[in-house]
């Protein structure tokens, strides 16, 4: 029973939050990944991509909410994503076509789109900030909790309670699903294949036909899917607020890093990397020894290996033990 | 640019010119920072508020009065731990000498290093407890040396290039854009370190009412000689009024906003003595062999190594050089705000808008450095006035349109980001170089 106990804590305060923000990082490593693996180069402006994209989706849910249109049990932002997927492809197809296309024409080093990255970066929370305010906004509806942590408990007889937020199993799922379609169309269809090609050797892949252009449009269109809908979840996981979702850019481009840039599934496992560390030793394990050991080395302190003040340090510092030991990330980089 | 700041100066007010003034020279200084990294060798460092934050740091442990019962209460297990981690990274030193490459060794780092941690904080943990409960609402802290501020420039430089030491060890053999992102975060660990650290630094609760290098603005109202000064500078607006007392009530009103354009008056000096100072080192050394080599560095690495420069030690060296100047800049901001803000530390404030600086300005050009610190800085301050006098503008034309106004008067303040980045990609798109490029190709 004790063992049990500290079993379900530890799902409910490290296993499920982790997993859940894990889903969130991926997603925008996956976004960070390919546009560096196919336009090569460091995108400085993932996180505020993110929050135009999930601006636009509250936009469209409130406008939604307004008519009275509404998913039951499930929140209206579900109903949202579709439309402000096609606005943030729009608006970064809009970018690409005056910011970054002549420097991509014009076989500019890297660093130099990634300065240009970085404008496009001020722009973009501009208009974040302009149209919807630097404020925090939550547009979460429907039905918060699938368990209540009381009702676990009643149900199990158990002294600790599992809450399962309704968010947190929409965001893992959503990511599942999202994720493998991404697999399945880089490894098995003609263009995902053209893609990693491109991806691999850009002068090979012109001679064999593949039409540069193209490749370029459908990879924001996947950047512009993953950054709406990795923005919204985080967003309804959490809280939309444009700061944030500017510095969530960091433990992003960690997981990209460390997992590999370039390595989808490098980033994709990367992101529960960082969440995974990150919370795991930022956790106060107090309770969970006390319910393991016997009562008489219960442990007097919390247990805690860092403060939860340097969680977001935890995930550099283990970007940085990659970077010295293998410079190419977990899952060797570059080969989409 | 001088003149647009003249201007500020007359259509707004002096106080308001010379803080600009003063940010344009603390903001040259950074600028000048990056520009050396980046103009002379090439390197990104996207860790500028890092060093920046460093440099404040030293201000505070300079000039702070030490706080001895804090010392009494923990600072003996403080020295301990300091020892702890000294004796840390000798044991590491000495096992990553002693023992061939293989993952033993690896391991066996691992577990020195948390096992290291973890002894650390068991036996800092009371004592770290004890200092921070000494007064928190004053002090709570250490406290620094005493020492005036000045000293705090110099020190804050060492503190910058020992950091850069350690991060240019690590990173300094990435690629360029994996080097930009591995100094970013490596900074970001620095802030949450001084932010958290509460022992040390105060944390979030900051430091405030620093020493000053120049005088207080009261002591000055009293004194004599700057009454007759401000008296003797505005004789003329003074003759006018004819009673007594308005007189005296109008010379008054003179003495305080005189006070406070004398003290930024005396900052300007100090700083414009560093940013002039660092123009002919850099300027110097730029023209030197010791330049024509960084450049040729810059150029064509392989070619500059076959010739028999060690390109790794040279990178090395002009990233401390660069972040030490950094650090400068930082305890320059720290000194002329007298207080040390750990959470203002954004990357977008000192990182990037340094960036954006030293683009526009011209990469390998200090001038252009210099002269970018002023635009970018004037722009990014005064852009917001300027969008709310353009709202006012129309407001006054429009009629009932009150909820549009007051939309755009509460979003006018982030027009600023967007002339950033339209300027930064104008810049790069049209003007590659910047405003003043590089002129010494030829050399």
């Amino acid at each position: 029973m004790e063992f049990l106990n500290a079993i379900i804590l530890l799902l409910n305060y490290i296993f499920m939050p982790a997993l859940t923000y894990g889903s969130q990082l991926a997603l925008g490593a996956i976004f960070v990944t390919l546009i560096y693996g196919i336009l090569r180069f460091a995108n400085f402006a993932t996180g505020d991509m993110m929050a135009f994209g999930t601006m636009v989706t509250i936009l469209f849910t409130w406008y939604f909410q307004s008519l009275g249109i509404s998913l039951g049990v499930l929140p209206t932002a579900l109903l949202a994503i579709p439309f402000a997927i096609v606005l943030t492809i729009g608006y970064m197809l809009l970018i690409d076509k005056f910011v970054f296309r002549y420097y991509r024409v014009s076989k500019s080093p890297p660093v130099q789109l990634a300065m240009v990255s970085i404008g496009v970066m001020f722009v973009t929370q501009a208009v974040v900030r302009i149209i919807i305010g630097p404020s925090d906004q939550r547009f979460f509806d429907g039905e918060k909790f699938i368990i209540k942590a009381g009702e676990f408990k009643e149900m199990t007889g158990l002294n600790e309670g599992l809450a399962i937020k309704s968010s947190q199993v929409l965001t893992i799922f959503v990511t599942i699903v999202l994720v493998s379609i991404l697999f399945w169309f880089l490894n098995k269809t003609k263009t995902g294949k053209s893609m990693r090609a491109y991806s691999d050797n850009e002068d090979l892949a012109l001679l064999s036909g593949i039409d540069p252009k193209r490749v370029v449009m459908i990879t924001w269109i996947i950047a512009g899917i993953l950054a709406t809908i990795g923005g919204a979840l985080y967003g309804l996981d959490k809280s939309f607020k444009p700061f944030t979702y500017f510095n969530n850019m960091l433990p992003i481009f960690a997981a990209a890093i460390v997992g590999g840039i370039g390595n989808p599934f490098g980033a994709f496992l990367g992101g529960y990397v960082i969440a995974f560390s990150e919370i795991f030793l930022t956790y106060a394990y107090k309770k969970f020894f006390m319910y393991v050991l016997p009562a008489s080395m219960e442990p007097e302190t919390l247990v805690q290996l860092l403060s939860t003040d340097y969680k977001f340090a935890v995930s550099f510092s283990i970007l940085v033990i990659v970077l010295l030991y293998r410079p190419n990330g977990i899952f060797k980089g570059k080969v989409l | 640019m001088l003149g647009l700041i003249i201007l500020v100066g007359i259509f707004q007010s002096w106080n308001v010119a010379l803080s600009i003034f003063n940010m344009c020279l603390i903001s040259a200084v950074m600028t000048m920072g990056a520009n050396i990294q980046w103009g002379y060798a090439g390197l990104i460092n996207f860790g500028l508020m890092g060093y920046a934050a460093l440099g404040g740091l030293a201000a505070v442990l300079i000039s702070v009065e030490p706080v001895q019962e804090a010392w009494v209460a923990g600072g003996f297990s403080i020295l301990m731990s300091l020892w702890l981690i000294v004796a840390m990274v000798l044991a590491i030193r000495f096992v990553l000498k002693n023992f061939e490459k293989s993952k033993i060794r690896t391991y066996g780092i691992a577990t020195i290093i948390i096992a290291g941690i973890i002894i650390i904080r068991v036996t800092s943990e009371t004592s770290i407890e004890a200092i921070e409960n000494v007064n928190p609402a004053t002090t709570g802290f250490l406290g620094g040396l005493g020492l005036p501020i000045m000293f705090s420039w110099i020190v804050g430089a060492f503190f910058a290039a020992g950091l850069a030491f350690i991060v240019g060890k690590v990173a300094l053999g990435l690629r360029a854009d994996y080097l930009a992102i591995a100094t970013l975060l490596i900074s970001e660990i620095v802030i949450a370190i001084i932010k958290h650290e509460d022992w040390l630094t105060r944390g979030v609760k900051n430091v405030i009412g620093l020493d000053r290098p120049v005088p207080y603005e009261i002591e000055l109202q009293t004194k004599e000689w700057f009454i007759n000064l401000v008296a003797k500078f505005n004789s003329g607006k003074l003759d006018l009024i004819s009673s007594i007392t308005d007189k005296q009530s109008a010379l008054n009103q003179l003495v305080i906003e005189g006070s406070s354009v004398f003290v930024k008056l005396c900052y300007s000096g100090l700083f414009l003595i560093v940013v002039i100072a660092l123009l002919i080192v850099t300027q110097k050394a730029l023209y030197s062999p010791w330049g024509r080599m960084m450049r040729a560095i810059r150029d064509n690495e392989e070619a500059a190594n076959a010739m028999g420069k060690n390109v790794v030690k040279q990178h090395l060296l002009i990233f401390i050089l660069g972040s030490a100047i950094v650090g400068i800049a930082g305890a320059m901001l720290v000194t002329q705000d007298g207080l040390f803000t750990p959470g203002s530390y954004q990357p977008m404030r000192y990182t990037f808008l340094i960036w954006v600086m030293v683009i526009v300005g011209g990469s390998g050009n200090n001038l252009g450095a210099v002269l970018g610190a002023f635009i970018i800085w004037f722009m990014w301050v005064q852009s917001s006035p300027m969008g709310l006098w353009v709202v006012e503008m129309i407001s006054n034309n429009v009629q009932d349109s009150n909820t549009w106004v007051e939309f755009l008067e509460d979003r006018v303040f982030y027009l600023r980001l967007i002339f950033m980045g339209t300027i930064l990609l104008v810049i790069m798109r049209f003007y590659p170089s910047g405003i003043l490029p590089e002129k010494n190709k030829e050399l």
